[in-house]
């Protein structure tokens, strides 16, 4: 009477793991920490295209995990996809989008499009109710056009053109209202990112050290990592080194792993490590 | 279940304090953002304060709380001197802050305190509290947000814990003030790379015994001339310095 | 033996409380207080959003808008939420209106002694700061609080003054400083136009960047209004401007087709 398991998505909400998570909360285990990526992203539309911004902080609470991540991820050539809120969440579901859109980008024959991306995406997102903590800034080029989107974790999308996400939006988007302009130059653009996501860094605590940007156009994207290094570390006061035997031991036992070796040649010729 | 909605009365915000003890000097400092969730509210508001010359105290956890404390210290060390023509010696003004911080038990002051200086000894001194009073004289102590990153680094360089001397030697029992002041410089550089809520701003007050030779400061002052300000009042005792320093603002 | 006459002849049981020291012993309370038969641990009702203030080369400018919000409702858009204080202070409220309008007649009765004193010293801005502060953490202890985001800002003897006090006490002082949405939207704006350049700021500027980020919190905050007011204070006293209106532009929207794969 009950369906066998089988590998294609049943219709419906799949909530198999919730059971287990309640069940293990209720035995005092409690969900484990995910590494958040606290963050500023940005997108913002200009006369030949898109450029997205994000930071490079990856925090655990309040510990900084990672200072220099990457969180513009790609999608296809000219698409990428800037990921805010848990960072195991964003990796996998711009990653699986990445590899579905190429296999769909074969069988249609076609450059694939950004809208085929947000539409996977949101459709992705819904599905799991707002528990795949994916806040994401989507752009790219197309055969239509240039395209910029939020997409939320419960799945909603915007088209704008110019959107922010993470714990540094807030900041970021004052610098784009205060001067985002339509037809904007590649410099302009570049500026003004540059600005919203230093806003970020410096006025949110959950956002810090380098601003990443990626300019995507109808003919190429350029990747700029690390394109600004507001925050590079002083040199230290004192170098720490640790005199040999330092470290206590209570006991010293040294084995010789070759316990016998007899070398027997077969032919006089030399090895032969070439391919001639 | 009912839910009830209450005004909490406490908050955090923020900041990392240090002080160490070293033979005849004594050095706090504390980092000078103010911040609120993931916000930073100023990125200049002190946390240690020249209670006299010859005692520093630093305040971290709940500022409004912090602040309050330090104002209702100063107030009765004034009393003090009003009543005895002296200051009060250090271990007395510890006390004293045990006294005050029990005395509010059941709504504690929200702060740890560290309080640092140079006892009626001559010796540099540091006494830890918690938020109820509870103290200890140690050799150095790091309170705060960072305290869980300091604190390791500290056992580490100044009570050489898990470390084995050289061989015919023993550690040094106290650090020099250029060591110290290394120490501390580069804890919290390391901290305003890892926590959030560290940064912006350093601030280093150094306390002198009477009887000390300042030859190794002069020389650390002559190359940081701009960042150090006195702040000695007395004209024949103890002195006492605050070193400024930048942090990063991220 | 029981030391405790307030324990003799009460009920107790030897075997696991002969001190009778549960329930715990508490002070009599026997303090008529404006509080008694007044709630505590409230919520704001009636609430003004930001408040943005910053220094710059003649003293301090301070924006706040002109509404009194009733939760979701736009309730009342002709409110002066920036209050003169003597001729050096200005202070700035957002939160509880209520709450805002009792410390307005604190601050008046204050300001009509120390008038009466005659004895040519002058409230400043400090003075005013610190008396708010020994105010909204004294209420806070007893767990009553004023519900406020308060901003002081004055000139007195060639010095600026600019500083926060709010509901728990929590005071600090910055070359800008915004409440509530402000601290997260306008913060960022004014920290870039004026963080190092507080003394060569002219009020011309200091005015624009006040209005930019009024600006974008009308665009943001879901709790503002268009009319706002900027008060000055200067060697030459404190001044609050008439309200004035907003220049918002809504072009950026016109392209726009619903939220993603819609083309018309």
């Amino acid at each position: 009477m009950a369906a066998a398991a089988t590998v294609y998505n049943p219709v419906g909400f799949d909530f198999s793991n919730q059971i287990r998570n309640n069940f293990l909360a209720d035995r005092g285990i409690p969900l484990p920490k995910a590494t958040s990526t606290g963050t500023t992203i940005v997108g913002c539309l200009f006369k030949d295209g898109i450029v997205l911004g994000a930071d490079t902080r990856a925090t655990e609470g309040e510990i900084v995990a990672d200072k220099n991540c990457e969180k513009i991820h790609y999608i296809t050539e000219s698409i990428r996809c800037c990921g805010a809120g848990t960072a195991a969440d964003t990796e996998f579901t711009t990653a699986m989008i990445s590899s579905n859109m190429e296999l769909h980008a074969l069988s249609t024959g076609r450059k694939p499009r950004v809208v085929t991306a947000m539409t996977m995406l949101k459709q992705y997102l819904f599905r799991y109710q707002g528990h795949v903590g994916a806040a994401l800034v989507l752009g790219g080029v197309d055969a239509t056009g240039p395209h910029l989107f939020t997409i939320h974790p419960h799945g909603s999308t915007d088209k704008l053109p110019y959107v922010t996400m993470g714990s540094g939006s807030l900041a970021a988007m004052a610098v784009f209202e205060a001067q985002w302009k339509p037809s904007m130059t590649r410099e302009e653009a570049l500026d003004l990112v540059n600005a919203a996501i230093s806003a970020g860094i410096f006025n949110d605590l959950g956002s810090g050290s380098n601003v990443d940007a990626c300019v995507i156009t109808a003919t190429k994207t350029d990747m700029l990592r690390n394109f600004v290094k507001p925050n590079e570390r002083v040199t230290k006061e004192r170098t720490y080194g640790f005199r040999r035997g330092t470290t206590a031991f209570t006991k010293e036992e040294i084995r010789n792993l070759v316990v016998h070796e007899e070398i027997i040649g077969v032919r006089d010729d030399a090895m032969d490590v070439d391919g001639s | 279940m009912p839910q009830t909605r209450s005004f909490d009365p406490y908050t955090e915000n923020g900041g990392t304090i240090l002080a160490i003890a070293g033979q005849d000097f004594s050095v706090i400092a504390g980092d000078t953002r103010q911040s609120e969730g993931y916000s930073i509210q100023t990125r200049y508001a002190p946390k240690v304060f020249r209670l006299t010359d010859r005692a520093v105290l630093a305040v971290n956890g709940f500022a409004a709380d912090g602040n309050m404390f330090v104002k209702k210290v100063k107030q009765r060390l004034e009393w003090y001197r009003h009543a005895h023509a002296k200051d009060m010696p250090l271990r007395a003004i510890a006390r004293l802050i045990q006294t005050m911080l029990y005395a509010k038990r059941f709504f504690p002051y929200y702060v740890y305190n560290i309080l640092g200086g140079i006892e009626e000894d001559g010796t540099g001194a540091v006494y830890s509290f918690d938020p109820v009073g509870s103290y200890e004289r140690e050799a150095c102590r790091a309170a705060g947000a960072a305290q869980s990153l300091v604190q390791p680094f500290l056992d580490n360089q100044i009570y050489f814990k898990n470390q084995v001397p050289a061989p015919g030697t023993t550690h040094p029992a106290y650090l020099s003030l250029p060591d110290v002041l290394s120490i501390v410089i580069d804890s919290f550089t390391s901290a305003t790379e890892r926590h959030i809520e560290v940064g912006d701003g350093l601030e280093i007050y150094i306390v002198f015994a009477k009887t000390r030779d300042l030859q190794d400061f002069e020389t650390i002052r002559a190359k940081n001339v701009h960042l150090i300000q006195e702040l000695t009042v007395a004209e024949d005792g103890e002195r006492i310095f605050v070193l400024r320093r930048d942090l990063k603002k991220d | 033996m029981d030391h405790f006459p307030t324990n003799w002849g009460r009920p107790r049981n030897d075997a696991f409380d002969a001190y009778g020291t549960y329930p715990i012993q508490q002070r009599p309370n026997n303090i008529k207080d404006n509080f008694n038969g007044v709630q505590r641990t409230q919520q704001p009702i009636v609430t003004g959003t930001s408040v943005l203030a910053i220094k710059y080369k003649d003293g301090i400018m301070m924006a706040a808008d002109n509404l009194a919000s009733y939760g979701s409702l736009a309730r009342f858009k002709d409110v002066q939420r920036l209050h003169a204080v003597g001729n050096h202070t200005v202070l700035g409220a957002s939160g509880d209106m209520s709450d805002f309008q009792y410390i307005q007649s604190l601050l008046d009765d204050l300001i009509i002694e120390e008038f009466t004193e005659q004895d040519e010293h002058t409230l400043g801005p400090a003075e005013i700061h610190e008396y708010l502060s020994q105010l909204m953490y004294g209420r806070r202890s007893k767990l009553n609080p004023l519900w406020n985001s308060l901003l002081v800002g004055g000139y007195k003897d060639g010095k600026r003054f600019l500083a926060y006090v709010d509901l728990l006490g929590t005071t600090y002082s910055a070359s800008t400083i915004a409440t509530g949405y402000g601290s997260y939207i306008a913060q960022p704006l004014l920290r870039k136009a004026v963080e190092g350049r507080e003394d060569t700021l002219t009020e011309r500027e200091a005015q624009a960047i006040l209005e930019e980020s009024l600006l974008v919190l009308f665009y943001r905050d879901a709790r503002s209004l268009d009319k706002y007011q900027i008060a000055k204070v200067t060697e030459s006293g404190v001044s609050i401007s008439e309200s004035m209106a907003l220049r918002t532009s809504w072009s950026f929207a016109e392209g726009i087709r619903g939220y993603g794969a819609q083309t018309q």
